[in-house]
């Protein structure tokens, strides 16, 4: 039995420690937001945050995050209460046939979370390991700049992992 | 028959179900089988649009959405003419009907980049025919001058009171259509040609739009796709292939999966053996346990170091006519300067985000689909012929697609999931893994060019000569899309037997254009001739995001560049020079170089910066585009692309920049990376580590411009990748002197 949270909700799953994340999520607790696009943590469309860490949960097999707080993109915001990179990739309408961007959003967010105003070097780092194959970088990069532009950080919360209160 | 409808928008399925009282039945609605949202007496117009009685417009997307707008373009047509903006309409999938048939090819097919041209009348003329009927309705009912009522932000109004549109589509829906409607002026137009946001957004940045791979996980309620529902007893399955594309298994050994937890079934198909099992994870585990000994087909016997002997060789041949005017040999023999060089393209995989799947419930007498597909007639068909249900009775529940480019055309994937089901009696999703779809894709083909050119005395190409060596994409589709053509009635074989005719028939009666087009087209030059020489290993083809512009585009415009520079002028002046039958191919050269400064790029050069450009005619588009390039330690750097597009009309300028940023970093893929090849006949490539695709730290800026126009719509979807690789190419030359004729693009 491995316990872990997720979105908030305390869960519990009885697997085999080897089964991905990706699938017990998708599968298990029939959250399809993140997505299933390479297998071997090389697209990104499967990113969640694992203790507010972007994690290719792909190929993190569950055992890895027991006792952990696991956020997907359904945990991040909601219609009603989207958080601010989704309302930016609202703003500089960025989606296109949209598989890779839940996976896109966690990875951006996790990243101003830890670096309120990142560089161009440093999205482009933080940002390479999510491939968008319908070309919406040049957005996704603009829908970055401008959270990154009006956010402020409390510094004492930017290590907390966000966690939504959202239903899903 | 049960049909749960558990996942329609509960919003619109209680208006349905209260709906009740008189049924309209159109002439238009050959079939009610997608439409179980359609129920009531709702008003319906050309069985695409649909308002209820509660006055909700529901529209029945008739293409598919892959990424490239059409949701949000062509309800921008119906919003026009109901004068209310899209986000208020409700947009379904489309199942298969004859009403959702593209207007230009006959059959449901989305490509071509053809949504916005094929649809921008009929669509406006289905939305404006509701419009006039309610407005009938409305006046005779109210016992008011129709000529004091309108339509706006859907409701009907008169001067300043408003009704709900559904208080009129019970008389609407017994009227008979007007024969004329009047499109509403273009000095009136609210949302055509304004920027529009996607009206997908939402649920593509929340995670609750719903791709093909989502239907087993019924989760959520705002569903897009209405048919999408809770199948009972859902299987997952995986599927082990030869590593040779069309091999066939002749034994198996699954004794050590059988007994694997969660393993329900192991069942041979026509290609592979599949596994069954309770979770998509415990299926892919257990396909590394089978143990199967395959039969190779043909194409085994090619590695990708011979097909490119083969096709060098082929070079010289004479080969079929594809075009001719003039005498370019002839020119060419006895011009005083001359040149020749031969031009290369790799195989190329799609690799969508979104990994082929489809998931399969078979009845006794019906069967339910749900497939993110570019063509549901296409794979309706190719399903009945891997099932004992009638083709009429299998309905198709389109999804959003993870990316199409052209992949999703072929049907493989719904054969394959099919022939799983019906041999494993169980319900069932078929994932591809990244490796699956690596290596089984419909490739664009591999094709080599033997340009050549004479030019006058005054400097100018006095003649052009290609000859194309390579495989020939049609006789592949065909295979897939005779049987939908075709009578049901014919046995099977016959079907098969006409189909696999394709490639026989395209290799001795005509040439296939889309393995010549774009070779020859633009410029204005006496003498012309473009040669087909058709080698072909058997590696299965399909379109691919541009088709035959994705190598010509790079042959035409890289050897164009060679020319000017034989002639000693500048690329720019020089194209100019021969763009006398197309003047807007000339207006976008320009643009693209005057945004670009290209004038002053001895100034760029200084610091490093080199400026390419190249011009396409493609999918009736003119595309220009200037890459601005640095290369360091023998890499290509790609800084900033400049593009100037002509699309005629556009509906949503936003949505065409966003199909040409897509496009172009479409093409840098390829012409940076891109290449799949073959060791005894089985693809090398397997994963994005050894097929690598741009990546956000390789992304260029990109500067567009979108021509005004007052032409009719043209394409916007495939048009931004042609002119890359070629601006990329001659900016790498005037930076290095070395002219790479060979995608990828590889410095020495």
């Amino acid at each position: 039995m491995i316990e872990f949270q997720l979105n908030g909700e305390p869960v519990s799953v009885d697997l085999p420690a080897d089964t991905p994340l990706l699938w017990i999520i998708r599968e298990h607790f029939q959250l399809t937001g993140s997505k299933f696009g390479c297998g071997m943590g090389l697209c990104g469309a499967c990113t969640m945050h694992v203790d507010g860490v972007a994690s290719r949960s792909c190929i993190l097999p569950i055992a890895a995050v027991a006792g952990k707080a696991v956020t997907t993109i359904e945990g991040l915001g909601s219609d009603e209460n989207l958080h601010p990179v989704q309302e930016a990739w609202l703003e500089h309408n960025v989606p296109q046939c949209g598989y890779c961007q839940p996976g896109q959003i966690m990875s951006a967010s996790a990243l101003l979370a830890s670096n309120p105003k990142p560089d161009d070097a440093t999205i482009d780092a933080a940002m390479s390991g999510n491939i968008c194959r319908c070309g919406t970088y040049p957005r996704i990069k603009k829908a970055i700049k401008s959270v990154a532009a009006v956010q402020h950080f409390d510094p004492a919360t930017v290590s907390e992992p966000k966690v939504a209160g959202g239903e899903s | 028959m049960s049909r749960s409808v558990s996942s329609l928008p509960r919003r619109s399925f209680l208006k349905l179900l209260g709906a009740g009282g008189l049924m309209l039945s159109m002439p238009t609605l050959a079939s009610d089988m997608p439409l179980l949202y359609s129920q009531g007496d709702a008003l319906m117009s050309d069985g695409l649009l649909q308002i209820t009685p509660s006055g909700e417009i529901i529209f029945l997307m008739p293409r598919a959405e892959m990424g490239q707008g059409t949701n949000t373009g062509l309800t921008m047509l119906i919003a026009e003419e109901l004068d209310t903006p899209p986000e208020m309409i409700t947009v379904l999938h489309a199942g298969v009907g004859e009403e959702y048939k593209n207007p230009l090819f006959g059959m449901q097919m989305t490509g071509g980049s053809t949504s916005i041209m094929a649809h921008f009348e009929p669509l406006r003329k289905t939305a404006a025919t509701a419009r006039e009927m309610i407005l009938q309705a409305a006046s005779e009912q109210l016992n008011m001058d129709p000529g004091s009522l309108s339509i706006r932000d859907g409701k009907l109004w008169f001067a300043e009171k408003s009704y709900g549109l559904g208080d009129f589509v019970t008389r609407a829906s017994q009227l008979q259509p007007p024969e004329n409607v009047v499109l509403k002026a273009n000095g009136n137009l609210r949302f055509i040609g304004k920027k529009q946001k996607r009206i997908d957004a939402l649920a593509k940045v929340t995670g609750k739009a719903r791709f093909g791979i989502d239907v087993g996980s019924p989760s959520g309620d705002t569903v897009i796709n209405a048919s999408d529902q809770n199948i009972p007893n859902l299987k997952r399955a995986a599927l082990l292939r030869c590593p040779v594309i069309g091999g066939t298994v002749k034994s198996v050994n699954a004794d050590a999966v059988k007994n694997l937890e969660g393993v329900q079934q192991v069942v041979p198909i026509f290609n592979g053996v599949a596994v069954v099992a309770e979770h998509y994870w415990q299926a892919k585990k257990a396909l590394a346990e089978l143990q199967v000994e395959w039969d190779l087909p043909e194409l085994a016997k090619h590695s990708s170091g011979d097909i490119r002997k083969t096709f060098e060789a082929a070079l010289s041949e004479e080969g079929q006519t594809a075009f001719e005017q003039g005498d370019s040999k002839a020119a060419i023999a006895s011009a005083n300067k001359k040149h020749s060089a031969d031009y290369h393209a790799p195989y190329l995989a799609h690799a969508t985000m979104e990994p082929m799947n489809c998931t399969v419930w078979l009845q006794d007498d019906v069967a339910d689909i749900w497939v993110p597909t570019q063509g549901p007639d296409a794979s309706q068909s190719v399903a009945s012929e891997y099932c004992d249900v009638p083709r009429d009775n299998i309905r198709v529940h389109s999804t959003f697609l993870g990316g199409g480019f052209g992949r999703r055309v072929n049907q493989d994937y719904v054969a394959e999931a099919v022939a799983i089901a019906h041999a494993s009696g169980l319900p069932i999703q078929l994932i591809w893994s990244r490796e699956d779809d690596m290596r089984n894709d419909f490739y664009r083909p591999a094709a080599s060019a033997r340009m050549s050119a004479a030019i006058n005395d005054a400097g100018k190409i006095d003649a052009w000569d290609v000859t194309r060596v390579g495989p020939n994409i049609t006789g592949y589709t065909i295979d897939e899309m005779a049987g939908m053509f075709l009578p049901e009635f014919l046995p099977g074989g016959f079907v098969d037997w006409i189909s696999k005719r394709g490639h026989g028939v395209f290799e001795n009666w005509t040439v296939d254009h889309s393995s010549i087009e774009g070779l020859w087209e633009e410029y204005s030059i006496a003498n012309k001739t473009v040669r087909q020489v058709t080698v072909d290993p058997g590696l299965r083809l399909g379109f691919w995001r541009s088709v035959g512009h994705s190598f010509s585009g790079f042959f035409k415009e890289g050897f164009f560049d060679e020319l000017a520079i034989v002639a000693e002028e500048d690329p720019l002046a020089y194209r100019l020079n021969h763009c006398d039958d197309m003047p807007r191919l000339a207006a976008v050269l320009k643009k693209a170089a005057e945004m670009s400064n290209w004038q002053d790029r001895e100034k760029l050069a200084a610091k490093g910066r080199f400026l390419g450009i190249a011009g396409v005619f493609s999918f009736n588009s003119y595309v220009a585009q200037v890459a601005e390039v640095s290369v360091e330690a023998g890499q290509i750097k790609v800084h900033k692309v400049y593009c100037a597009a002509d699309c005629g009309r556009v509906v949503n300028p936003d949505g065409v920049a966003a199909q040409l940023e897509g496009g172009i970093i479409f093409g840098l893929s390829a012409a940076l990376s891109g290449s799949i090849t073959l060791k005894d006949g089985a693809v090398e490539q397997s994963n994005f580590h050894d097929y690598p695709v741009v990546r956000m730290n390789e992304a260029p800026e990109i500067d567009l411009h979108i021509m005004p126009s007052t032409q009719a719509p043209t394409g916007a979807g495939e048009p931004g990748v042609p002119p890359i690789a070629p601006a990329v190419a001659n900016a790498v030359f005037a930076a290095t002197g070395q002219r790479l004729r060979e995608l990828p693009l590889r410095l020495a």
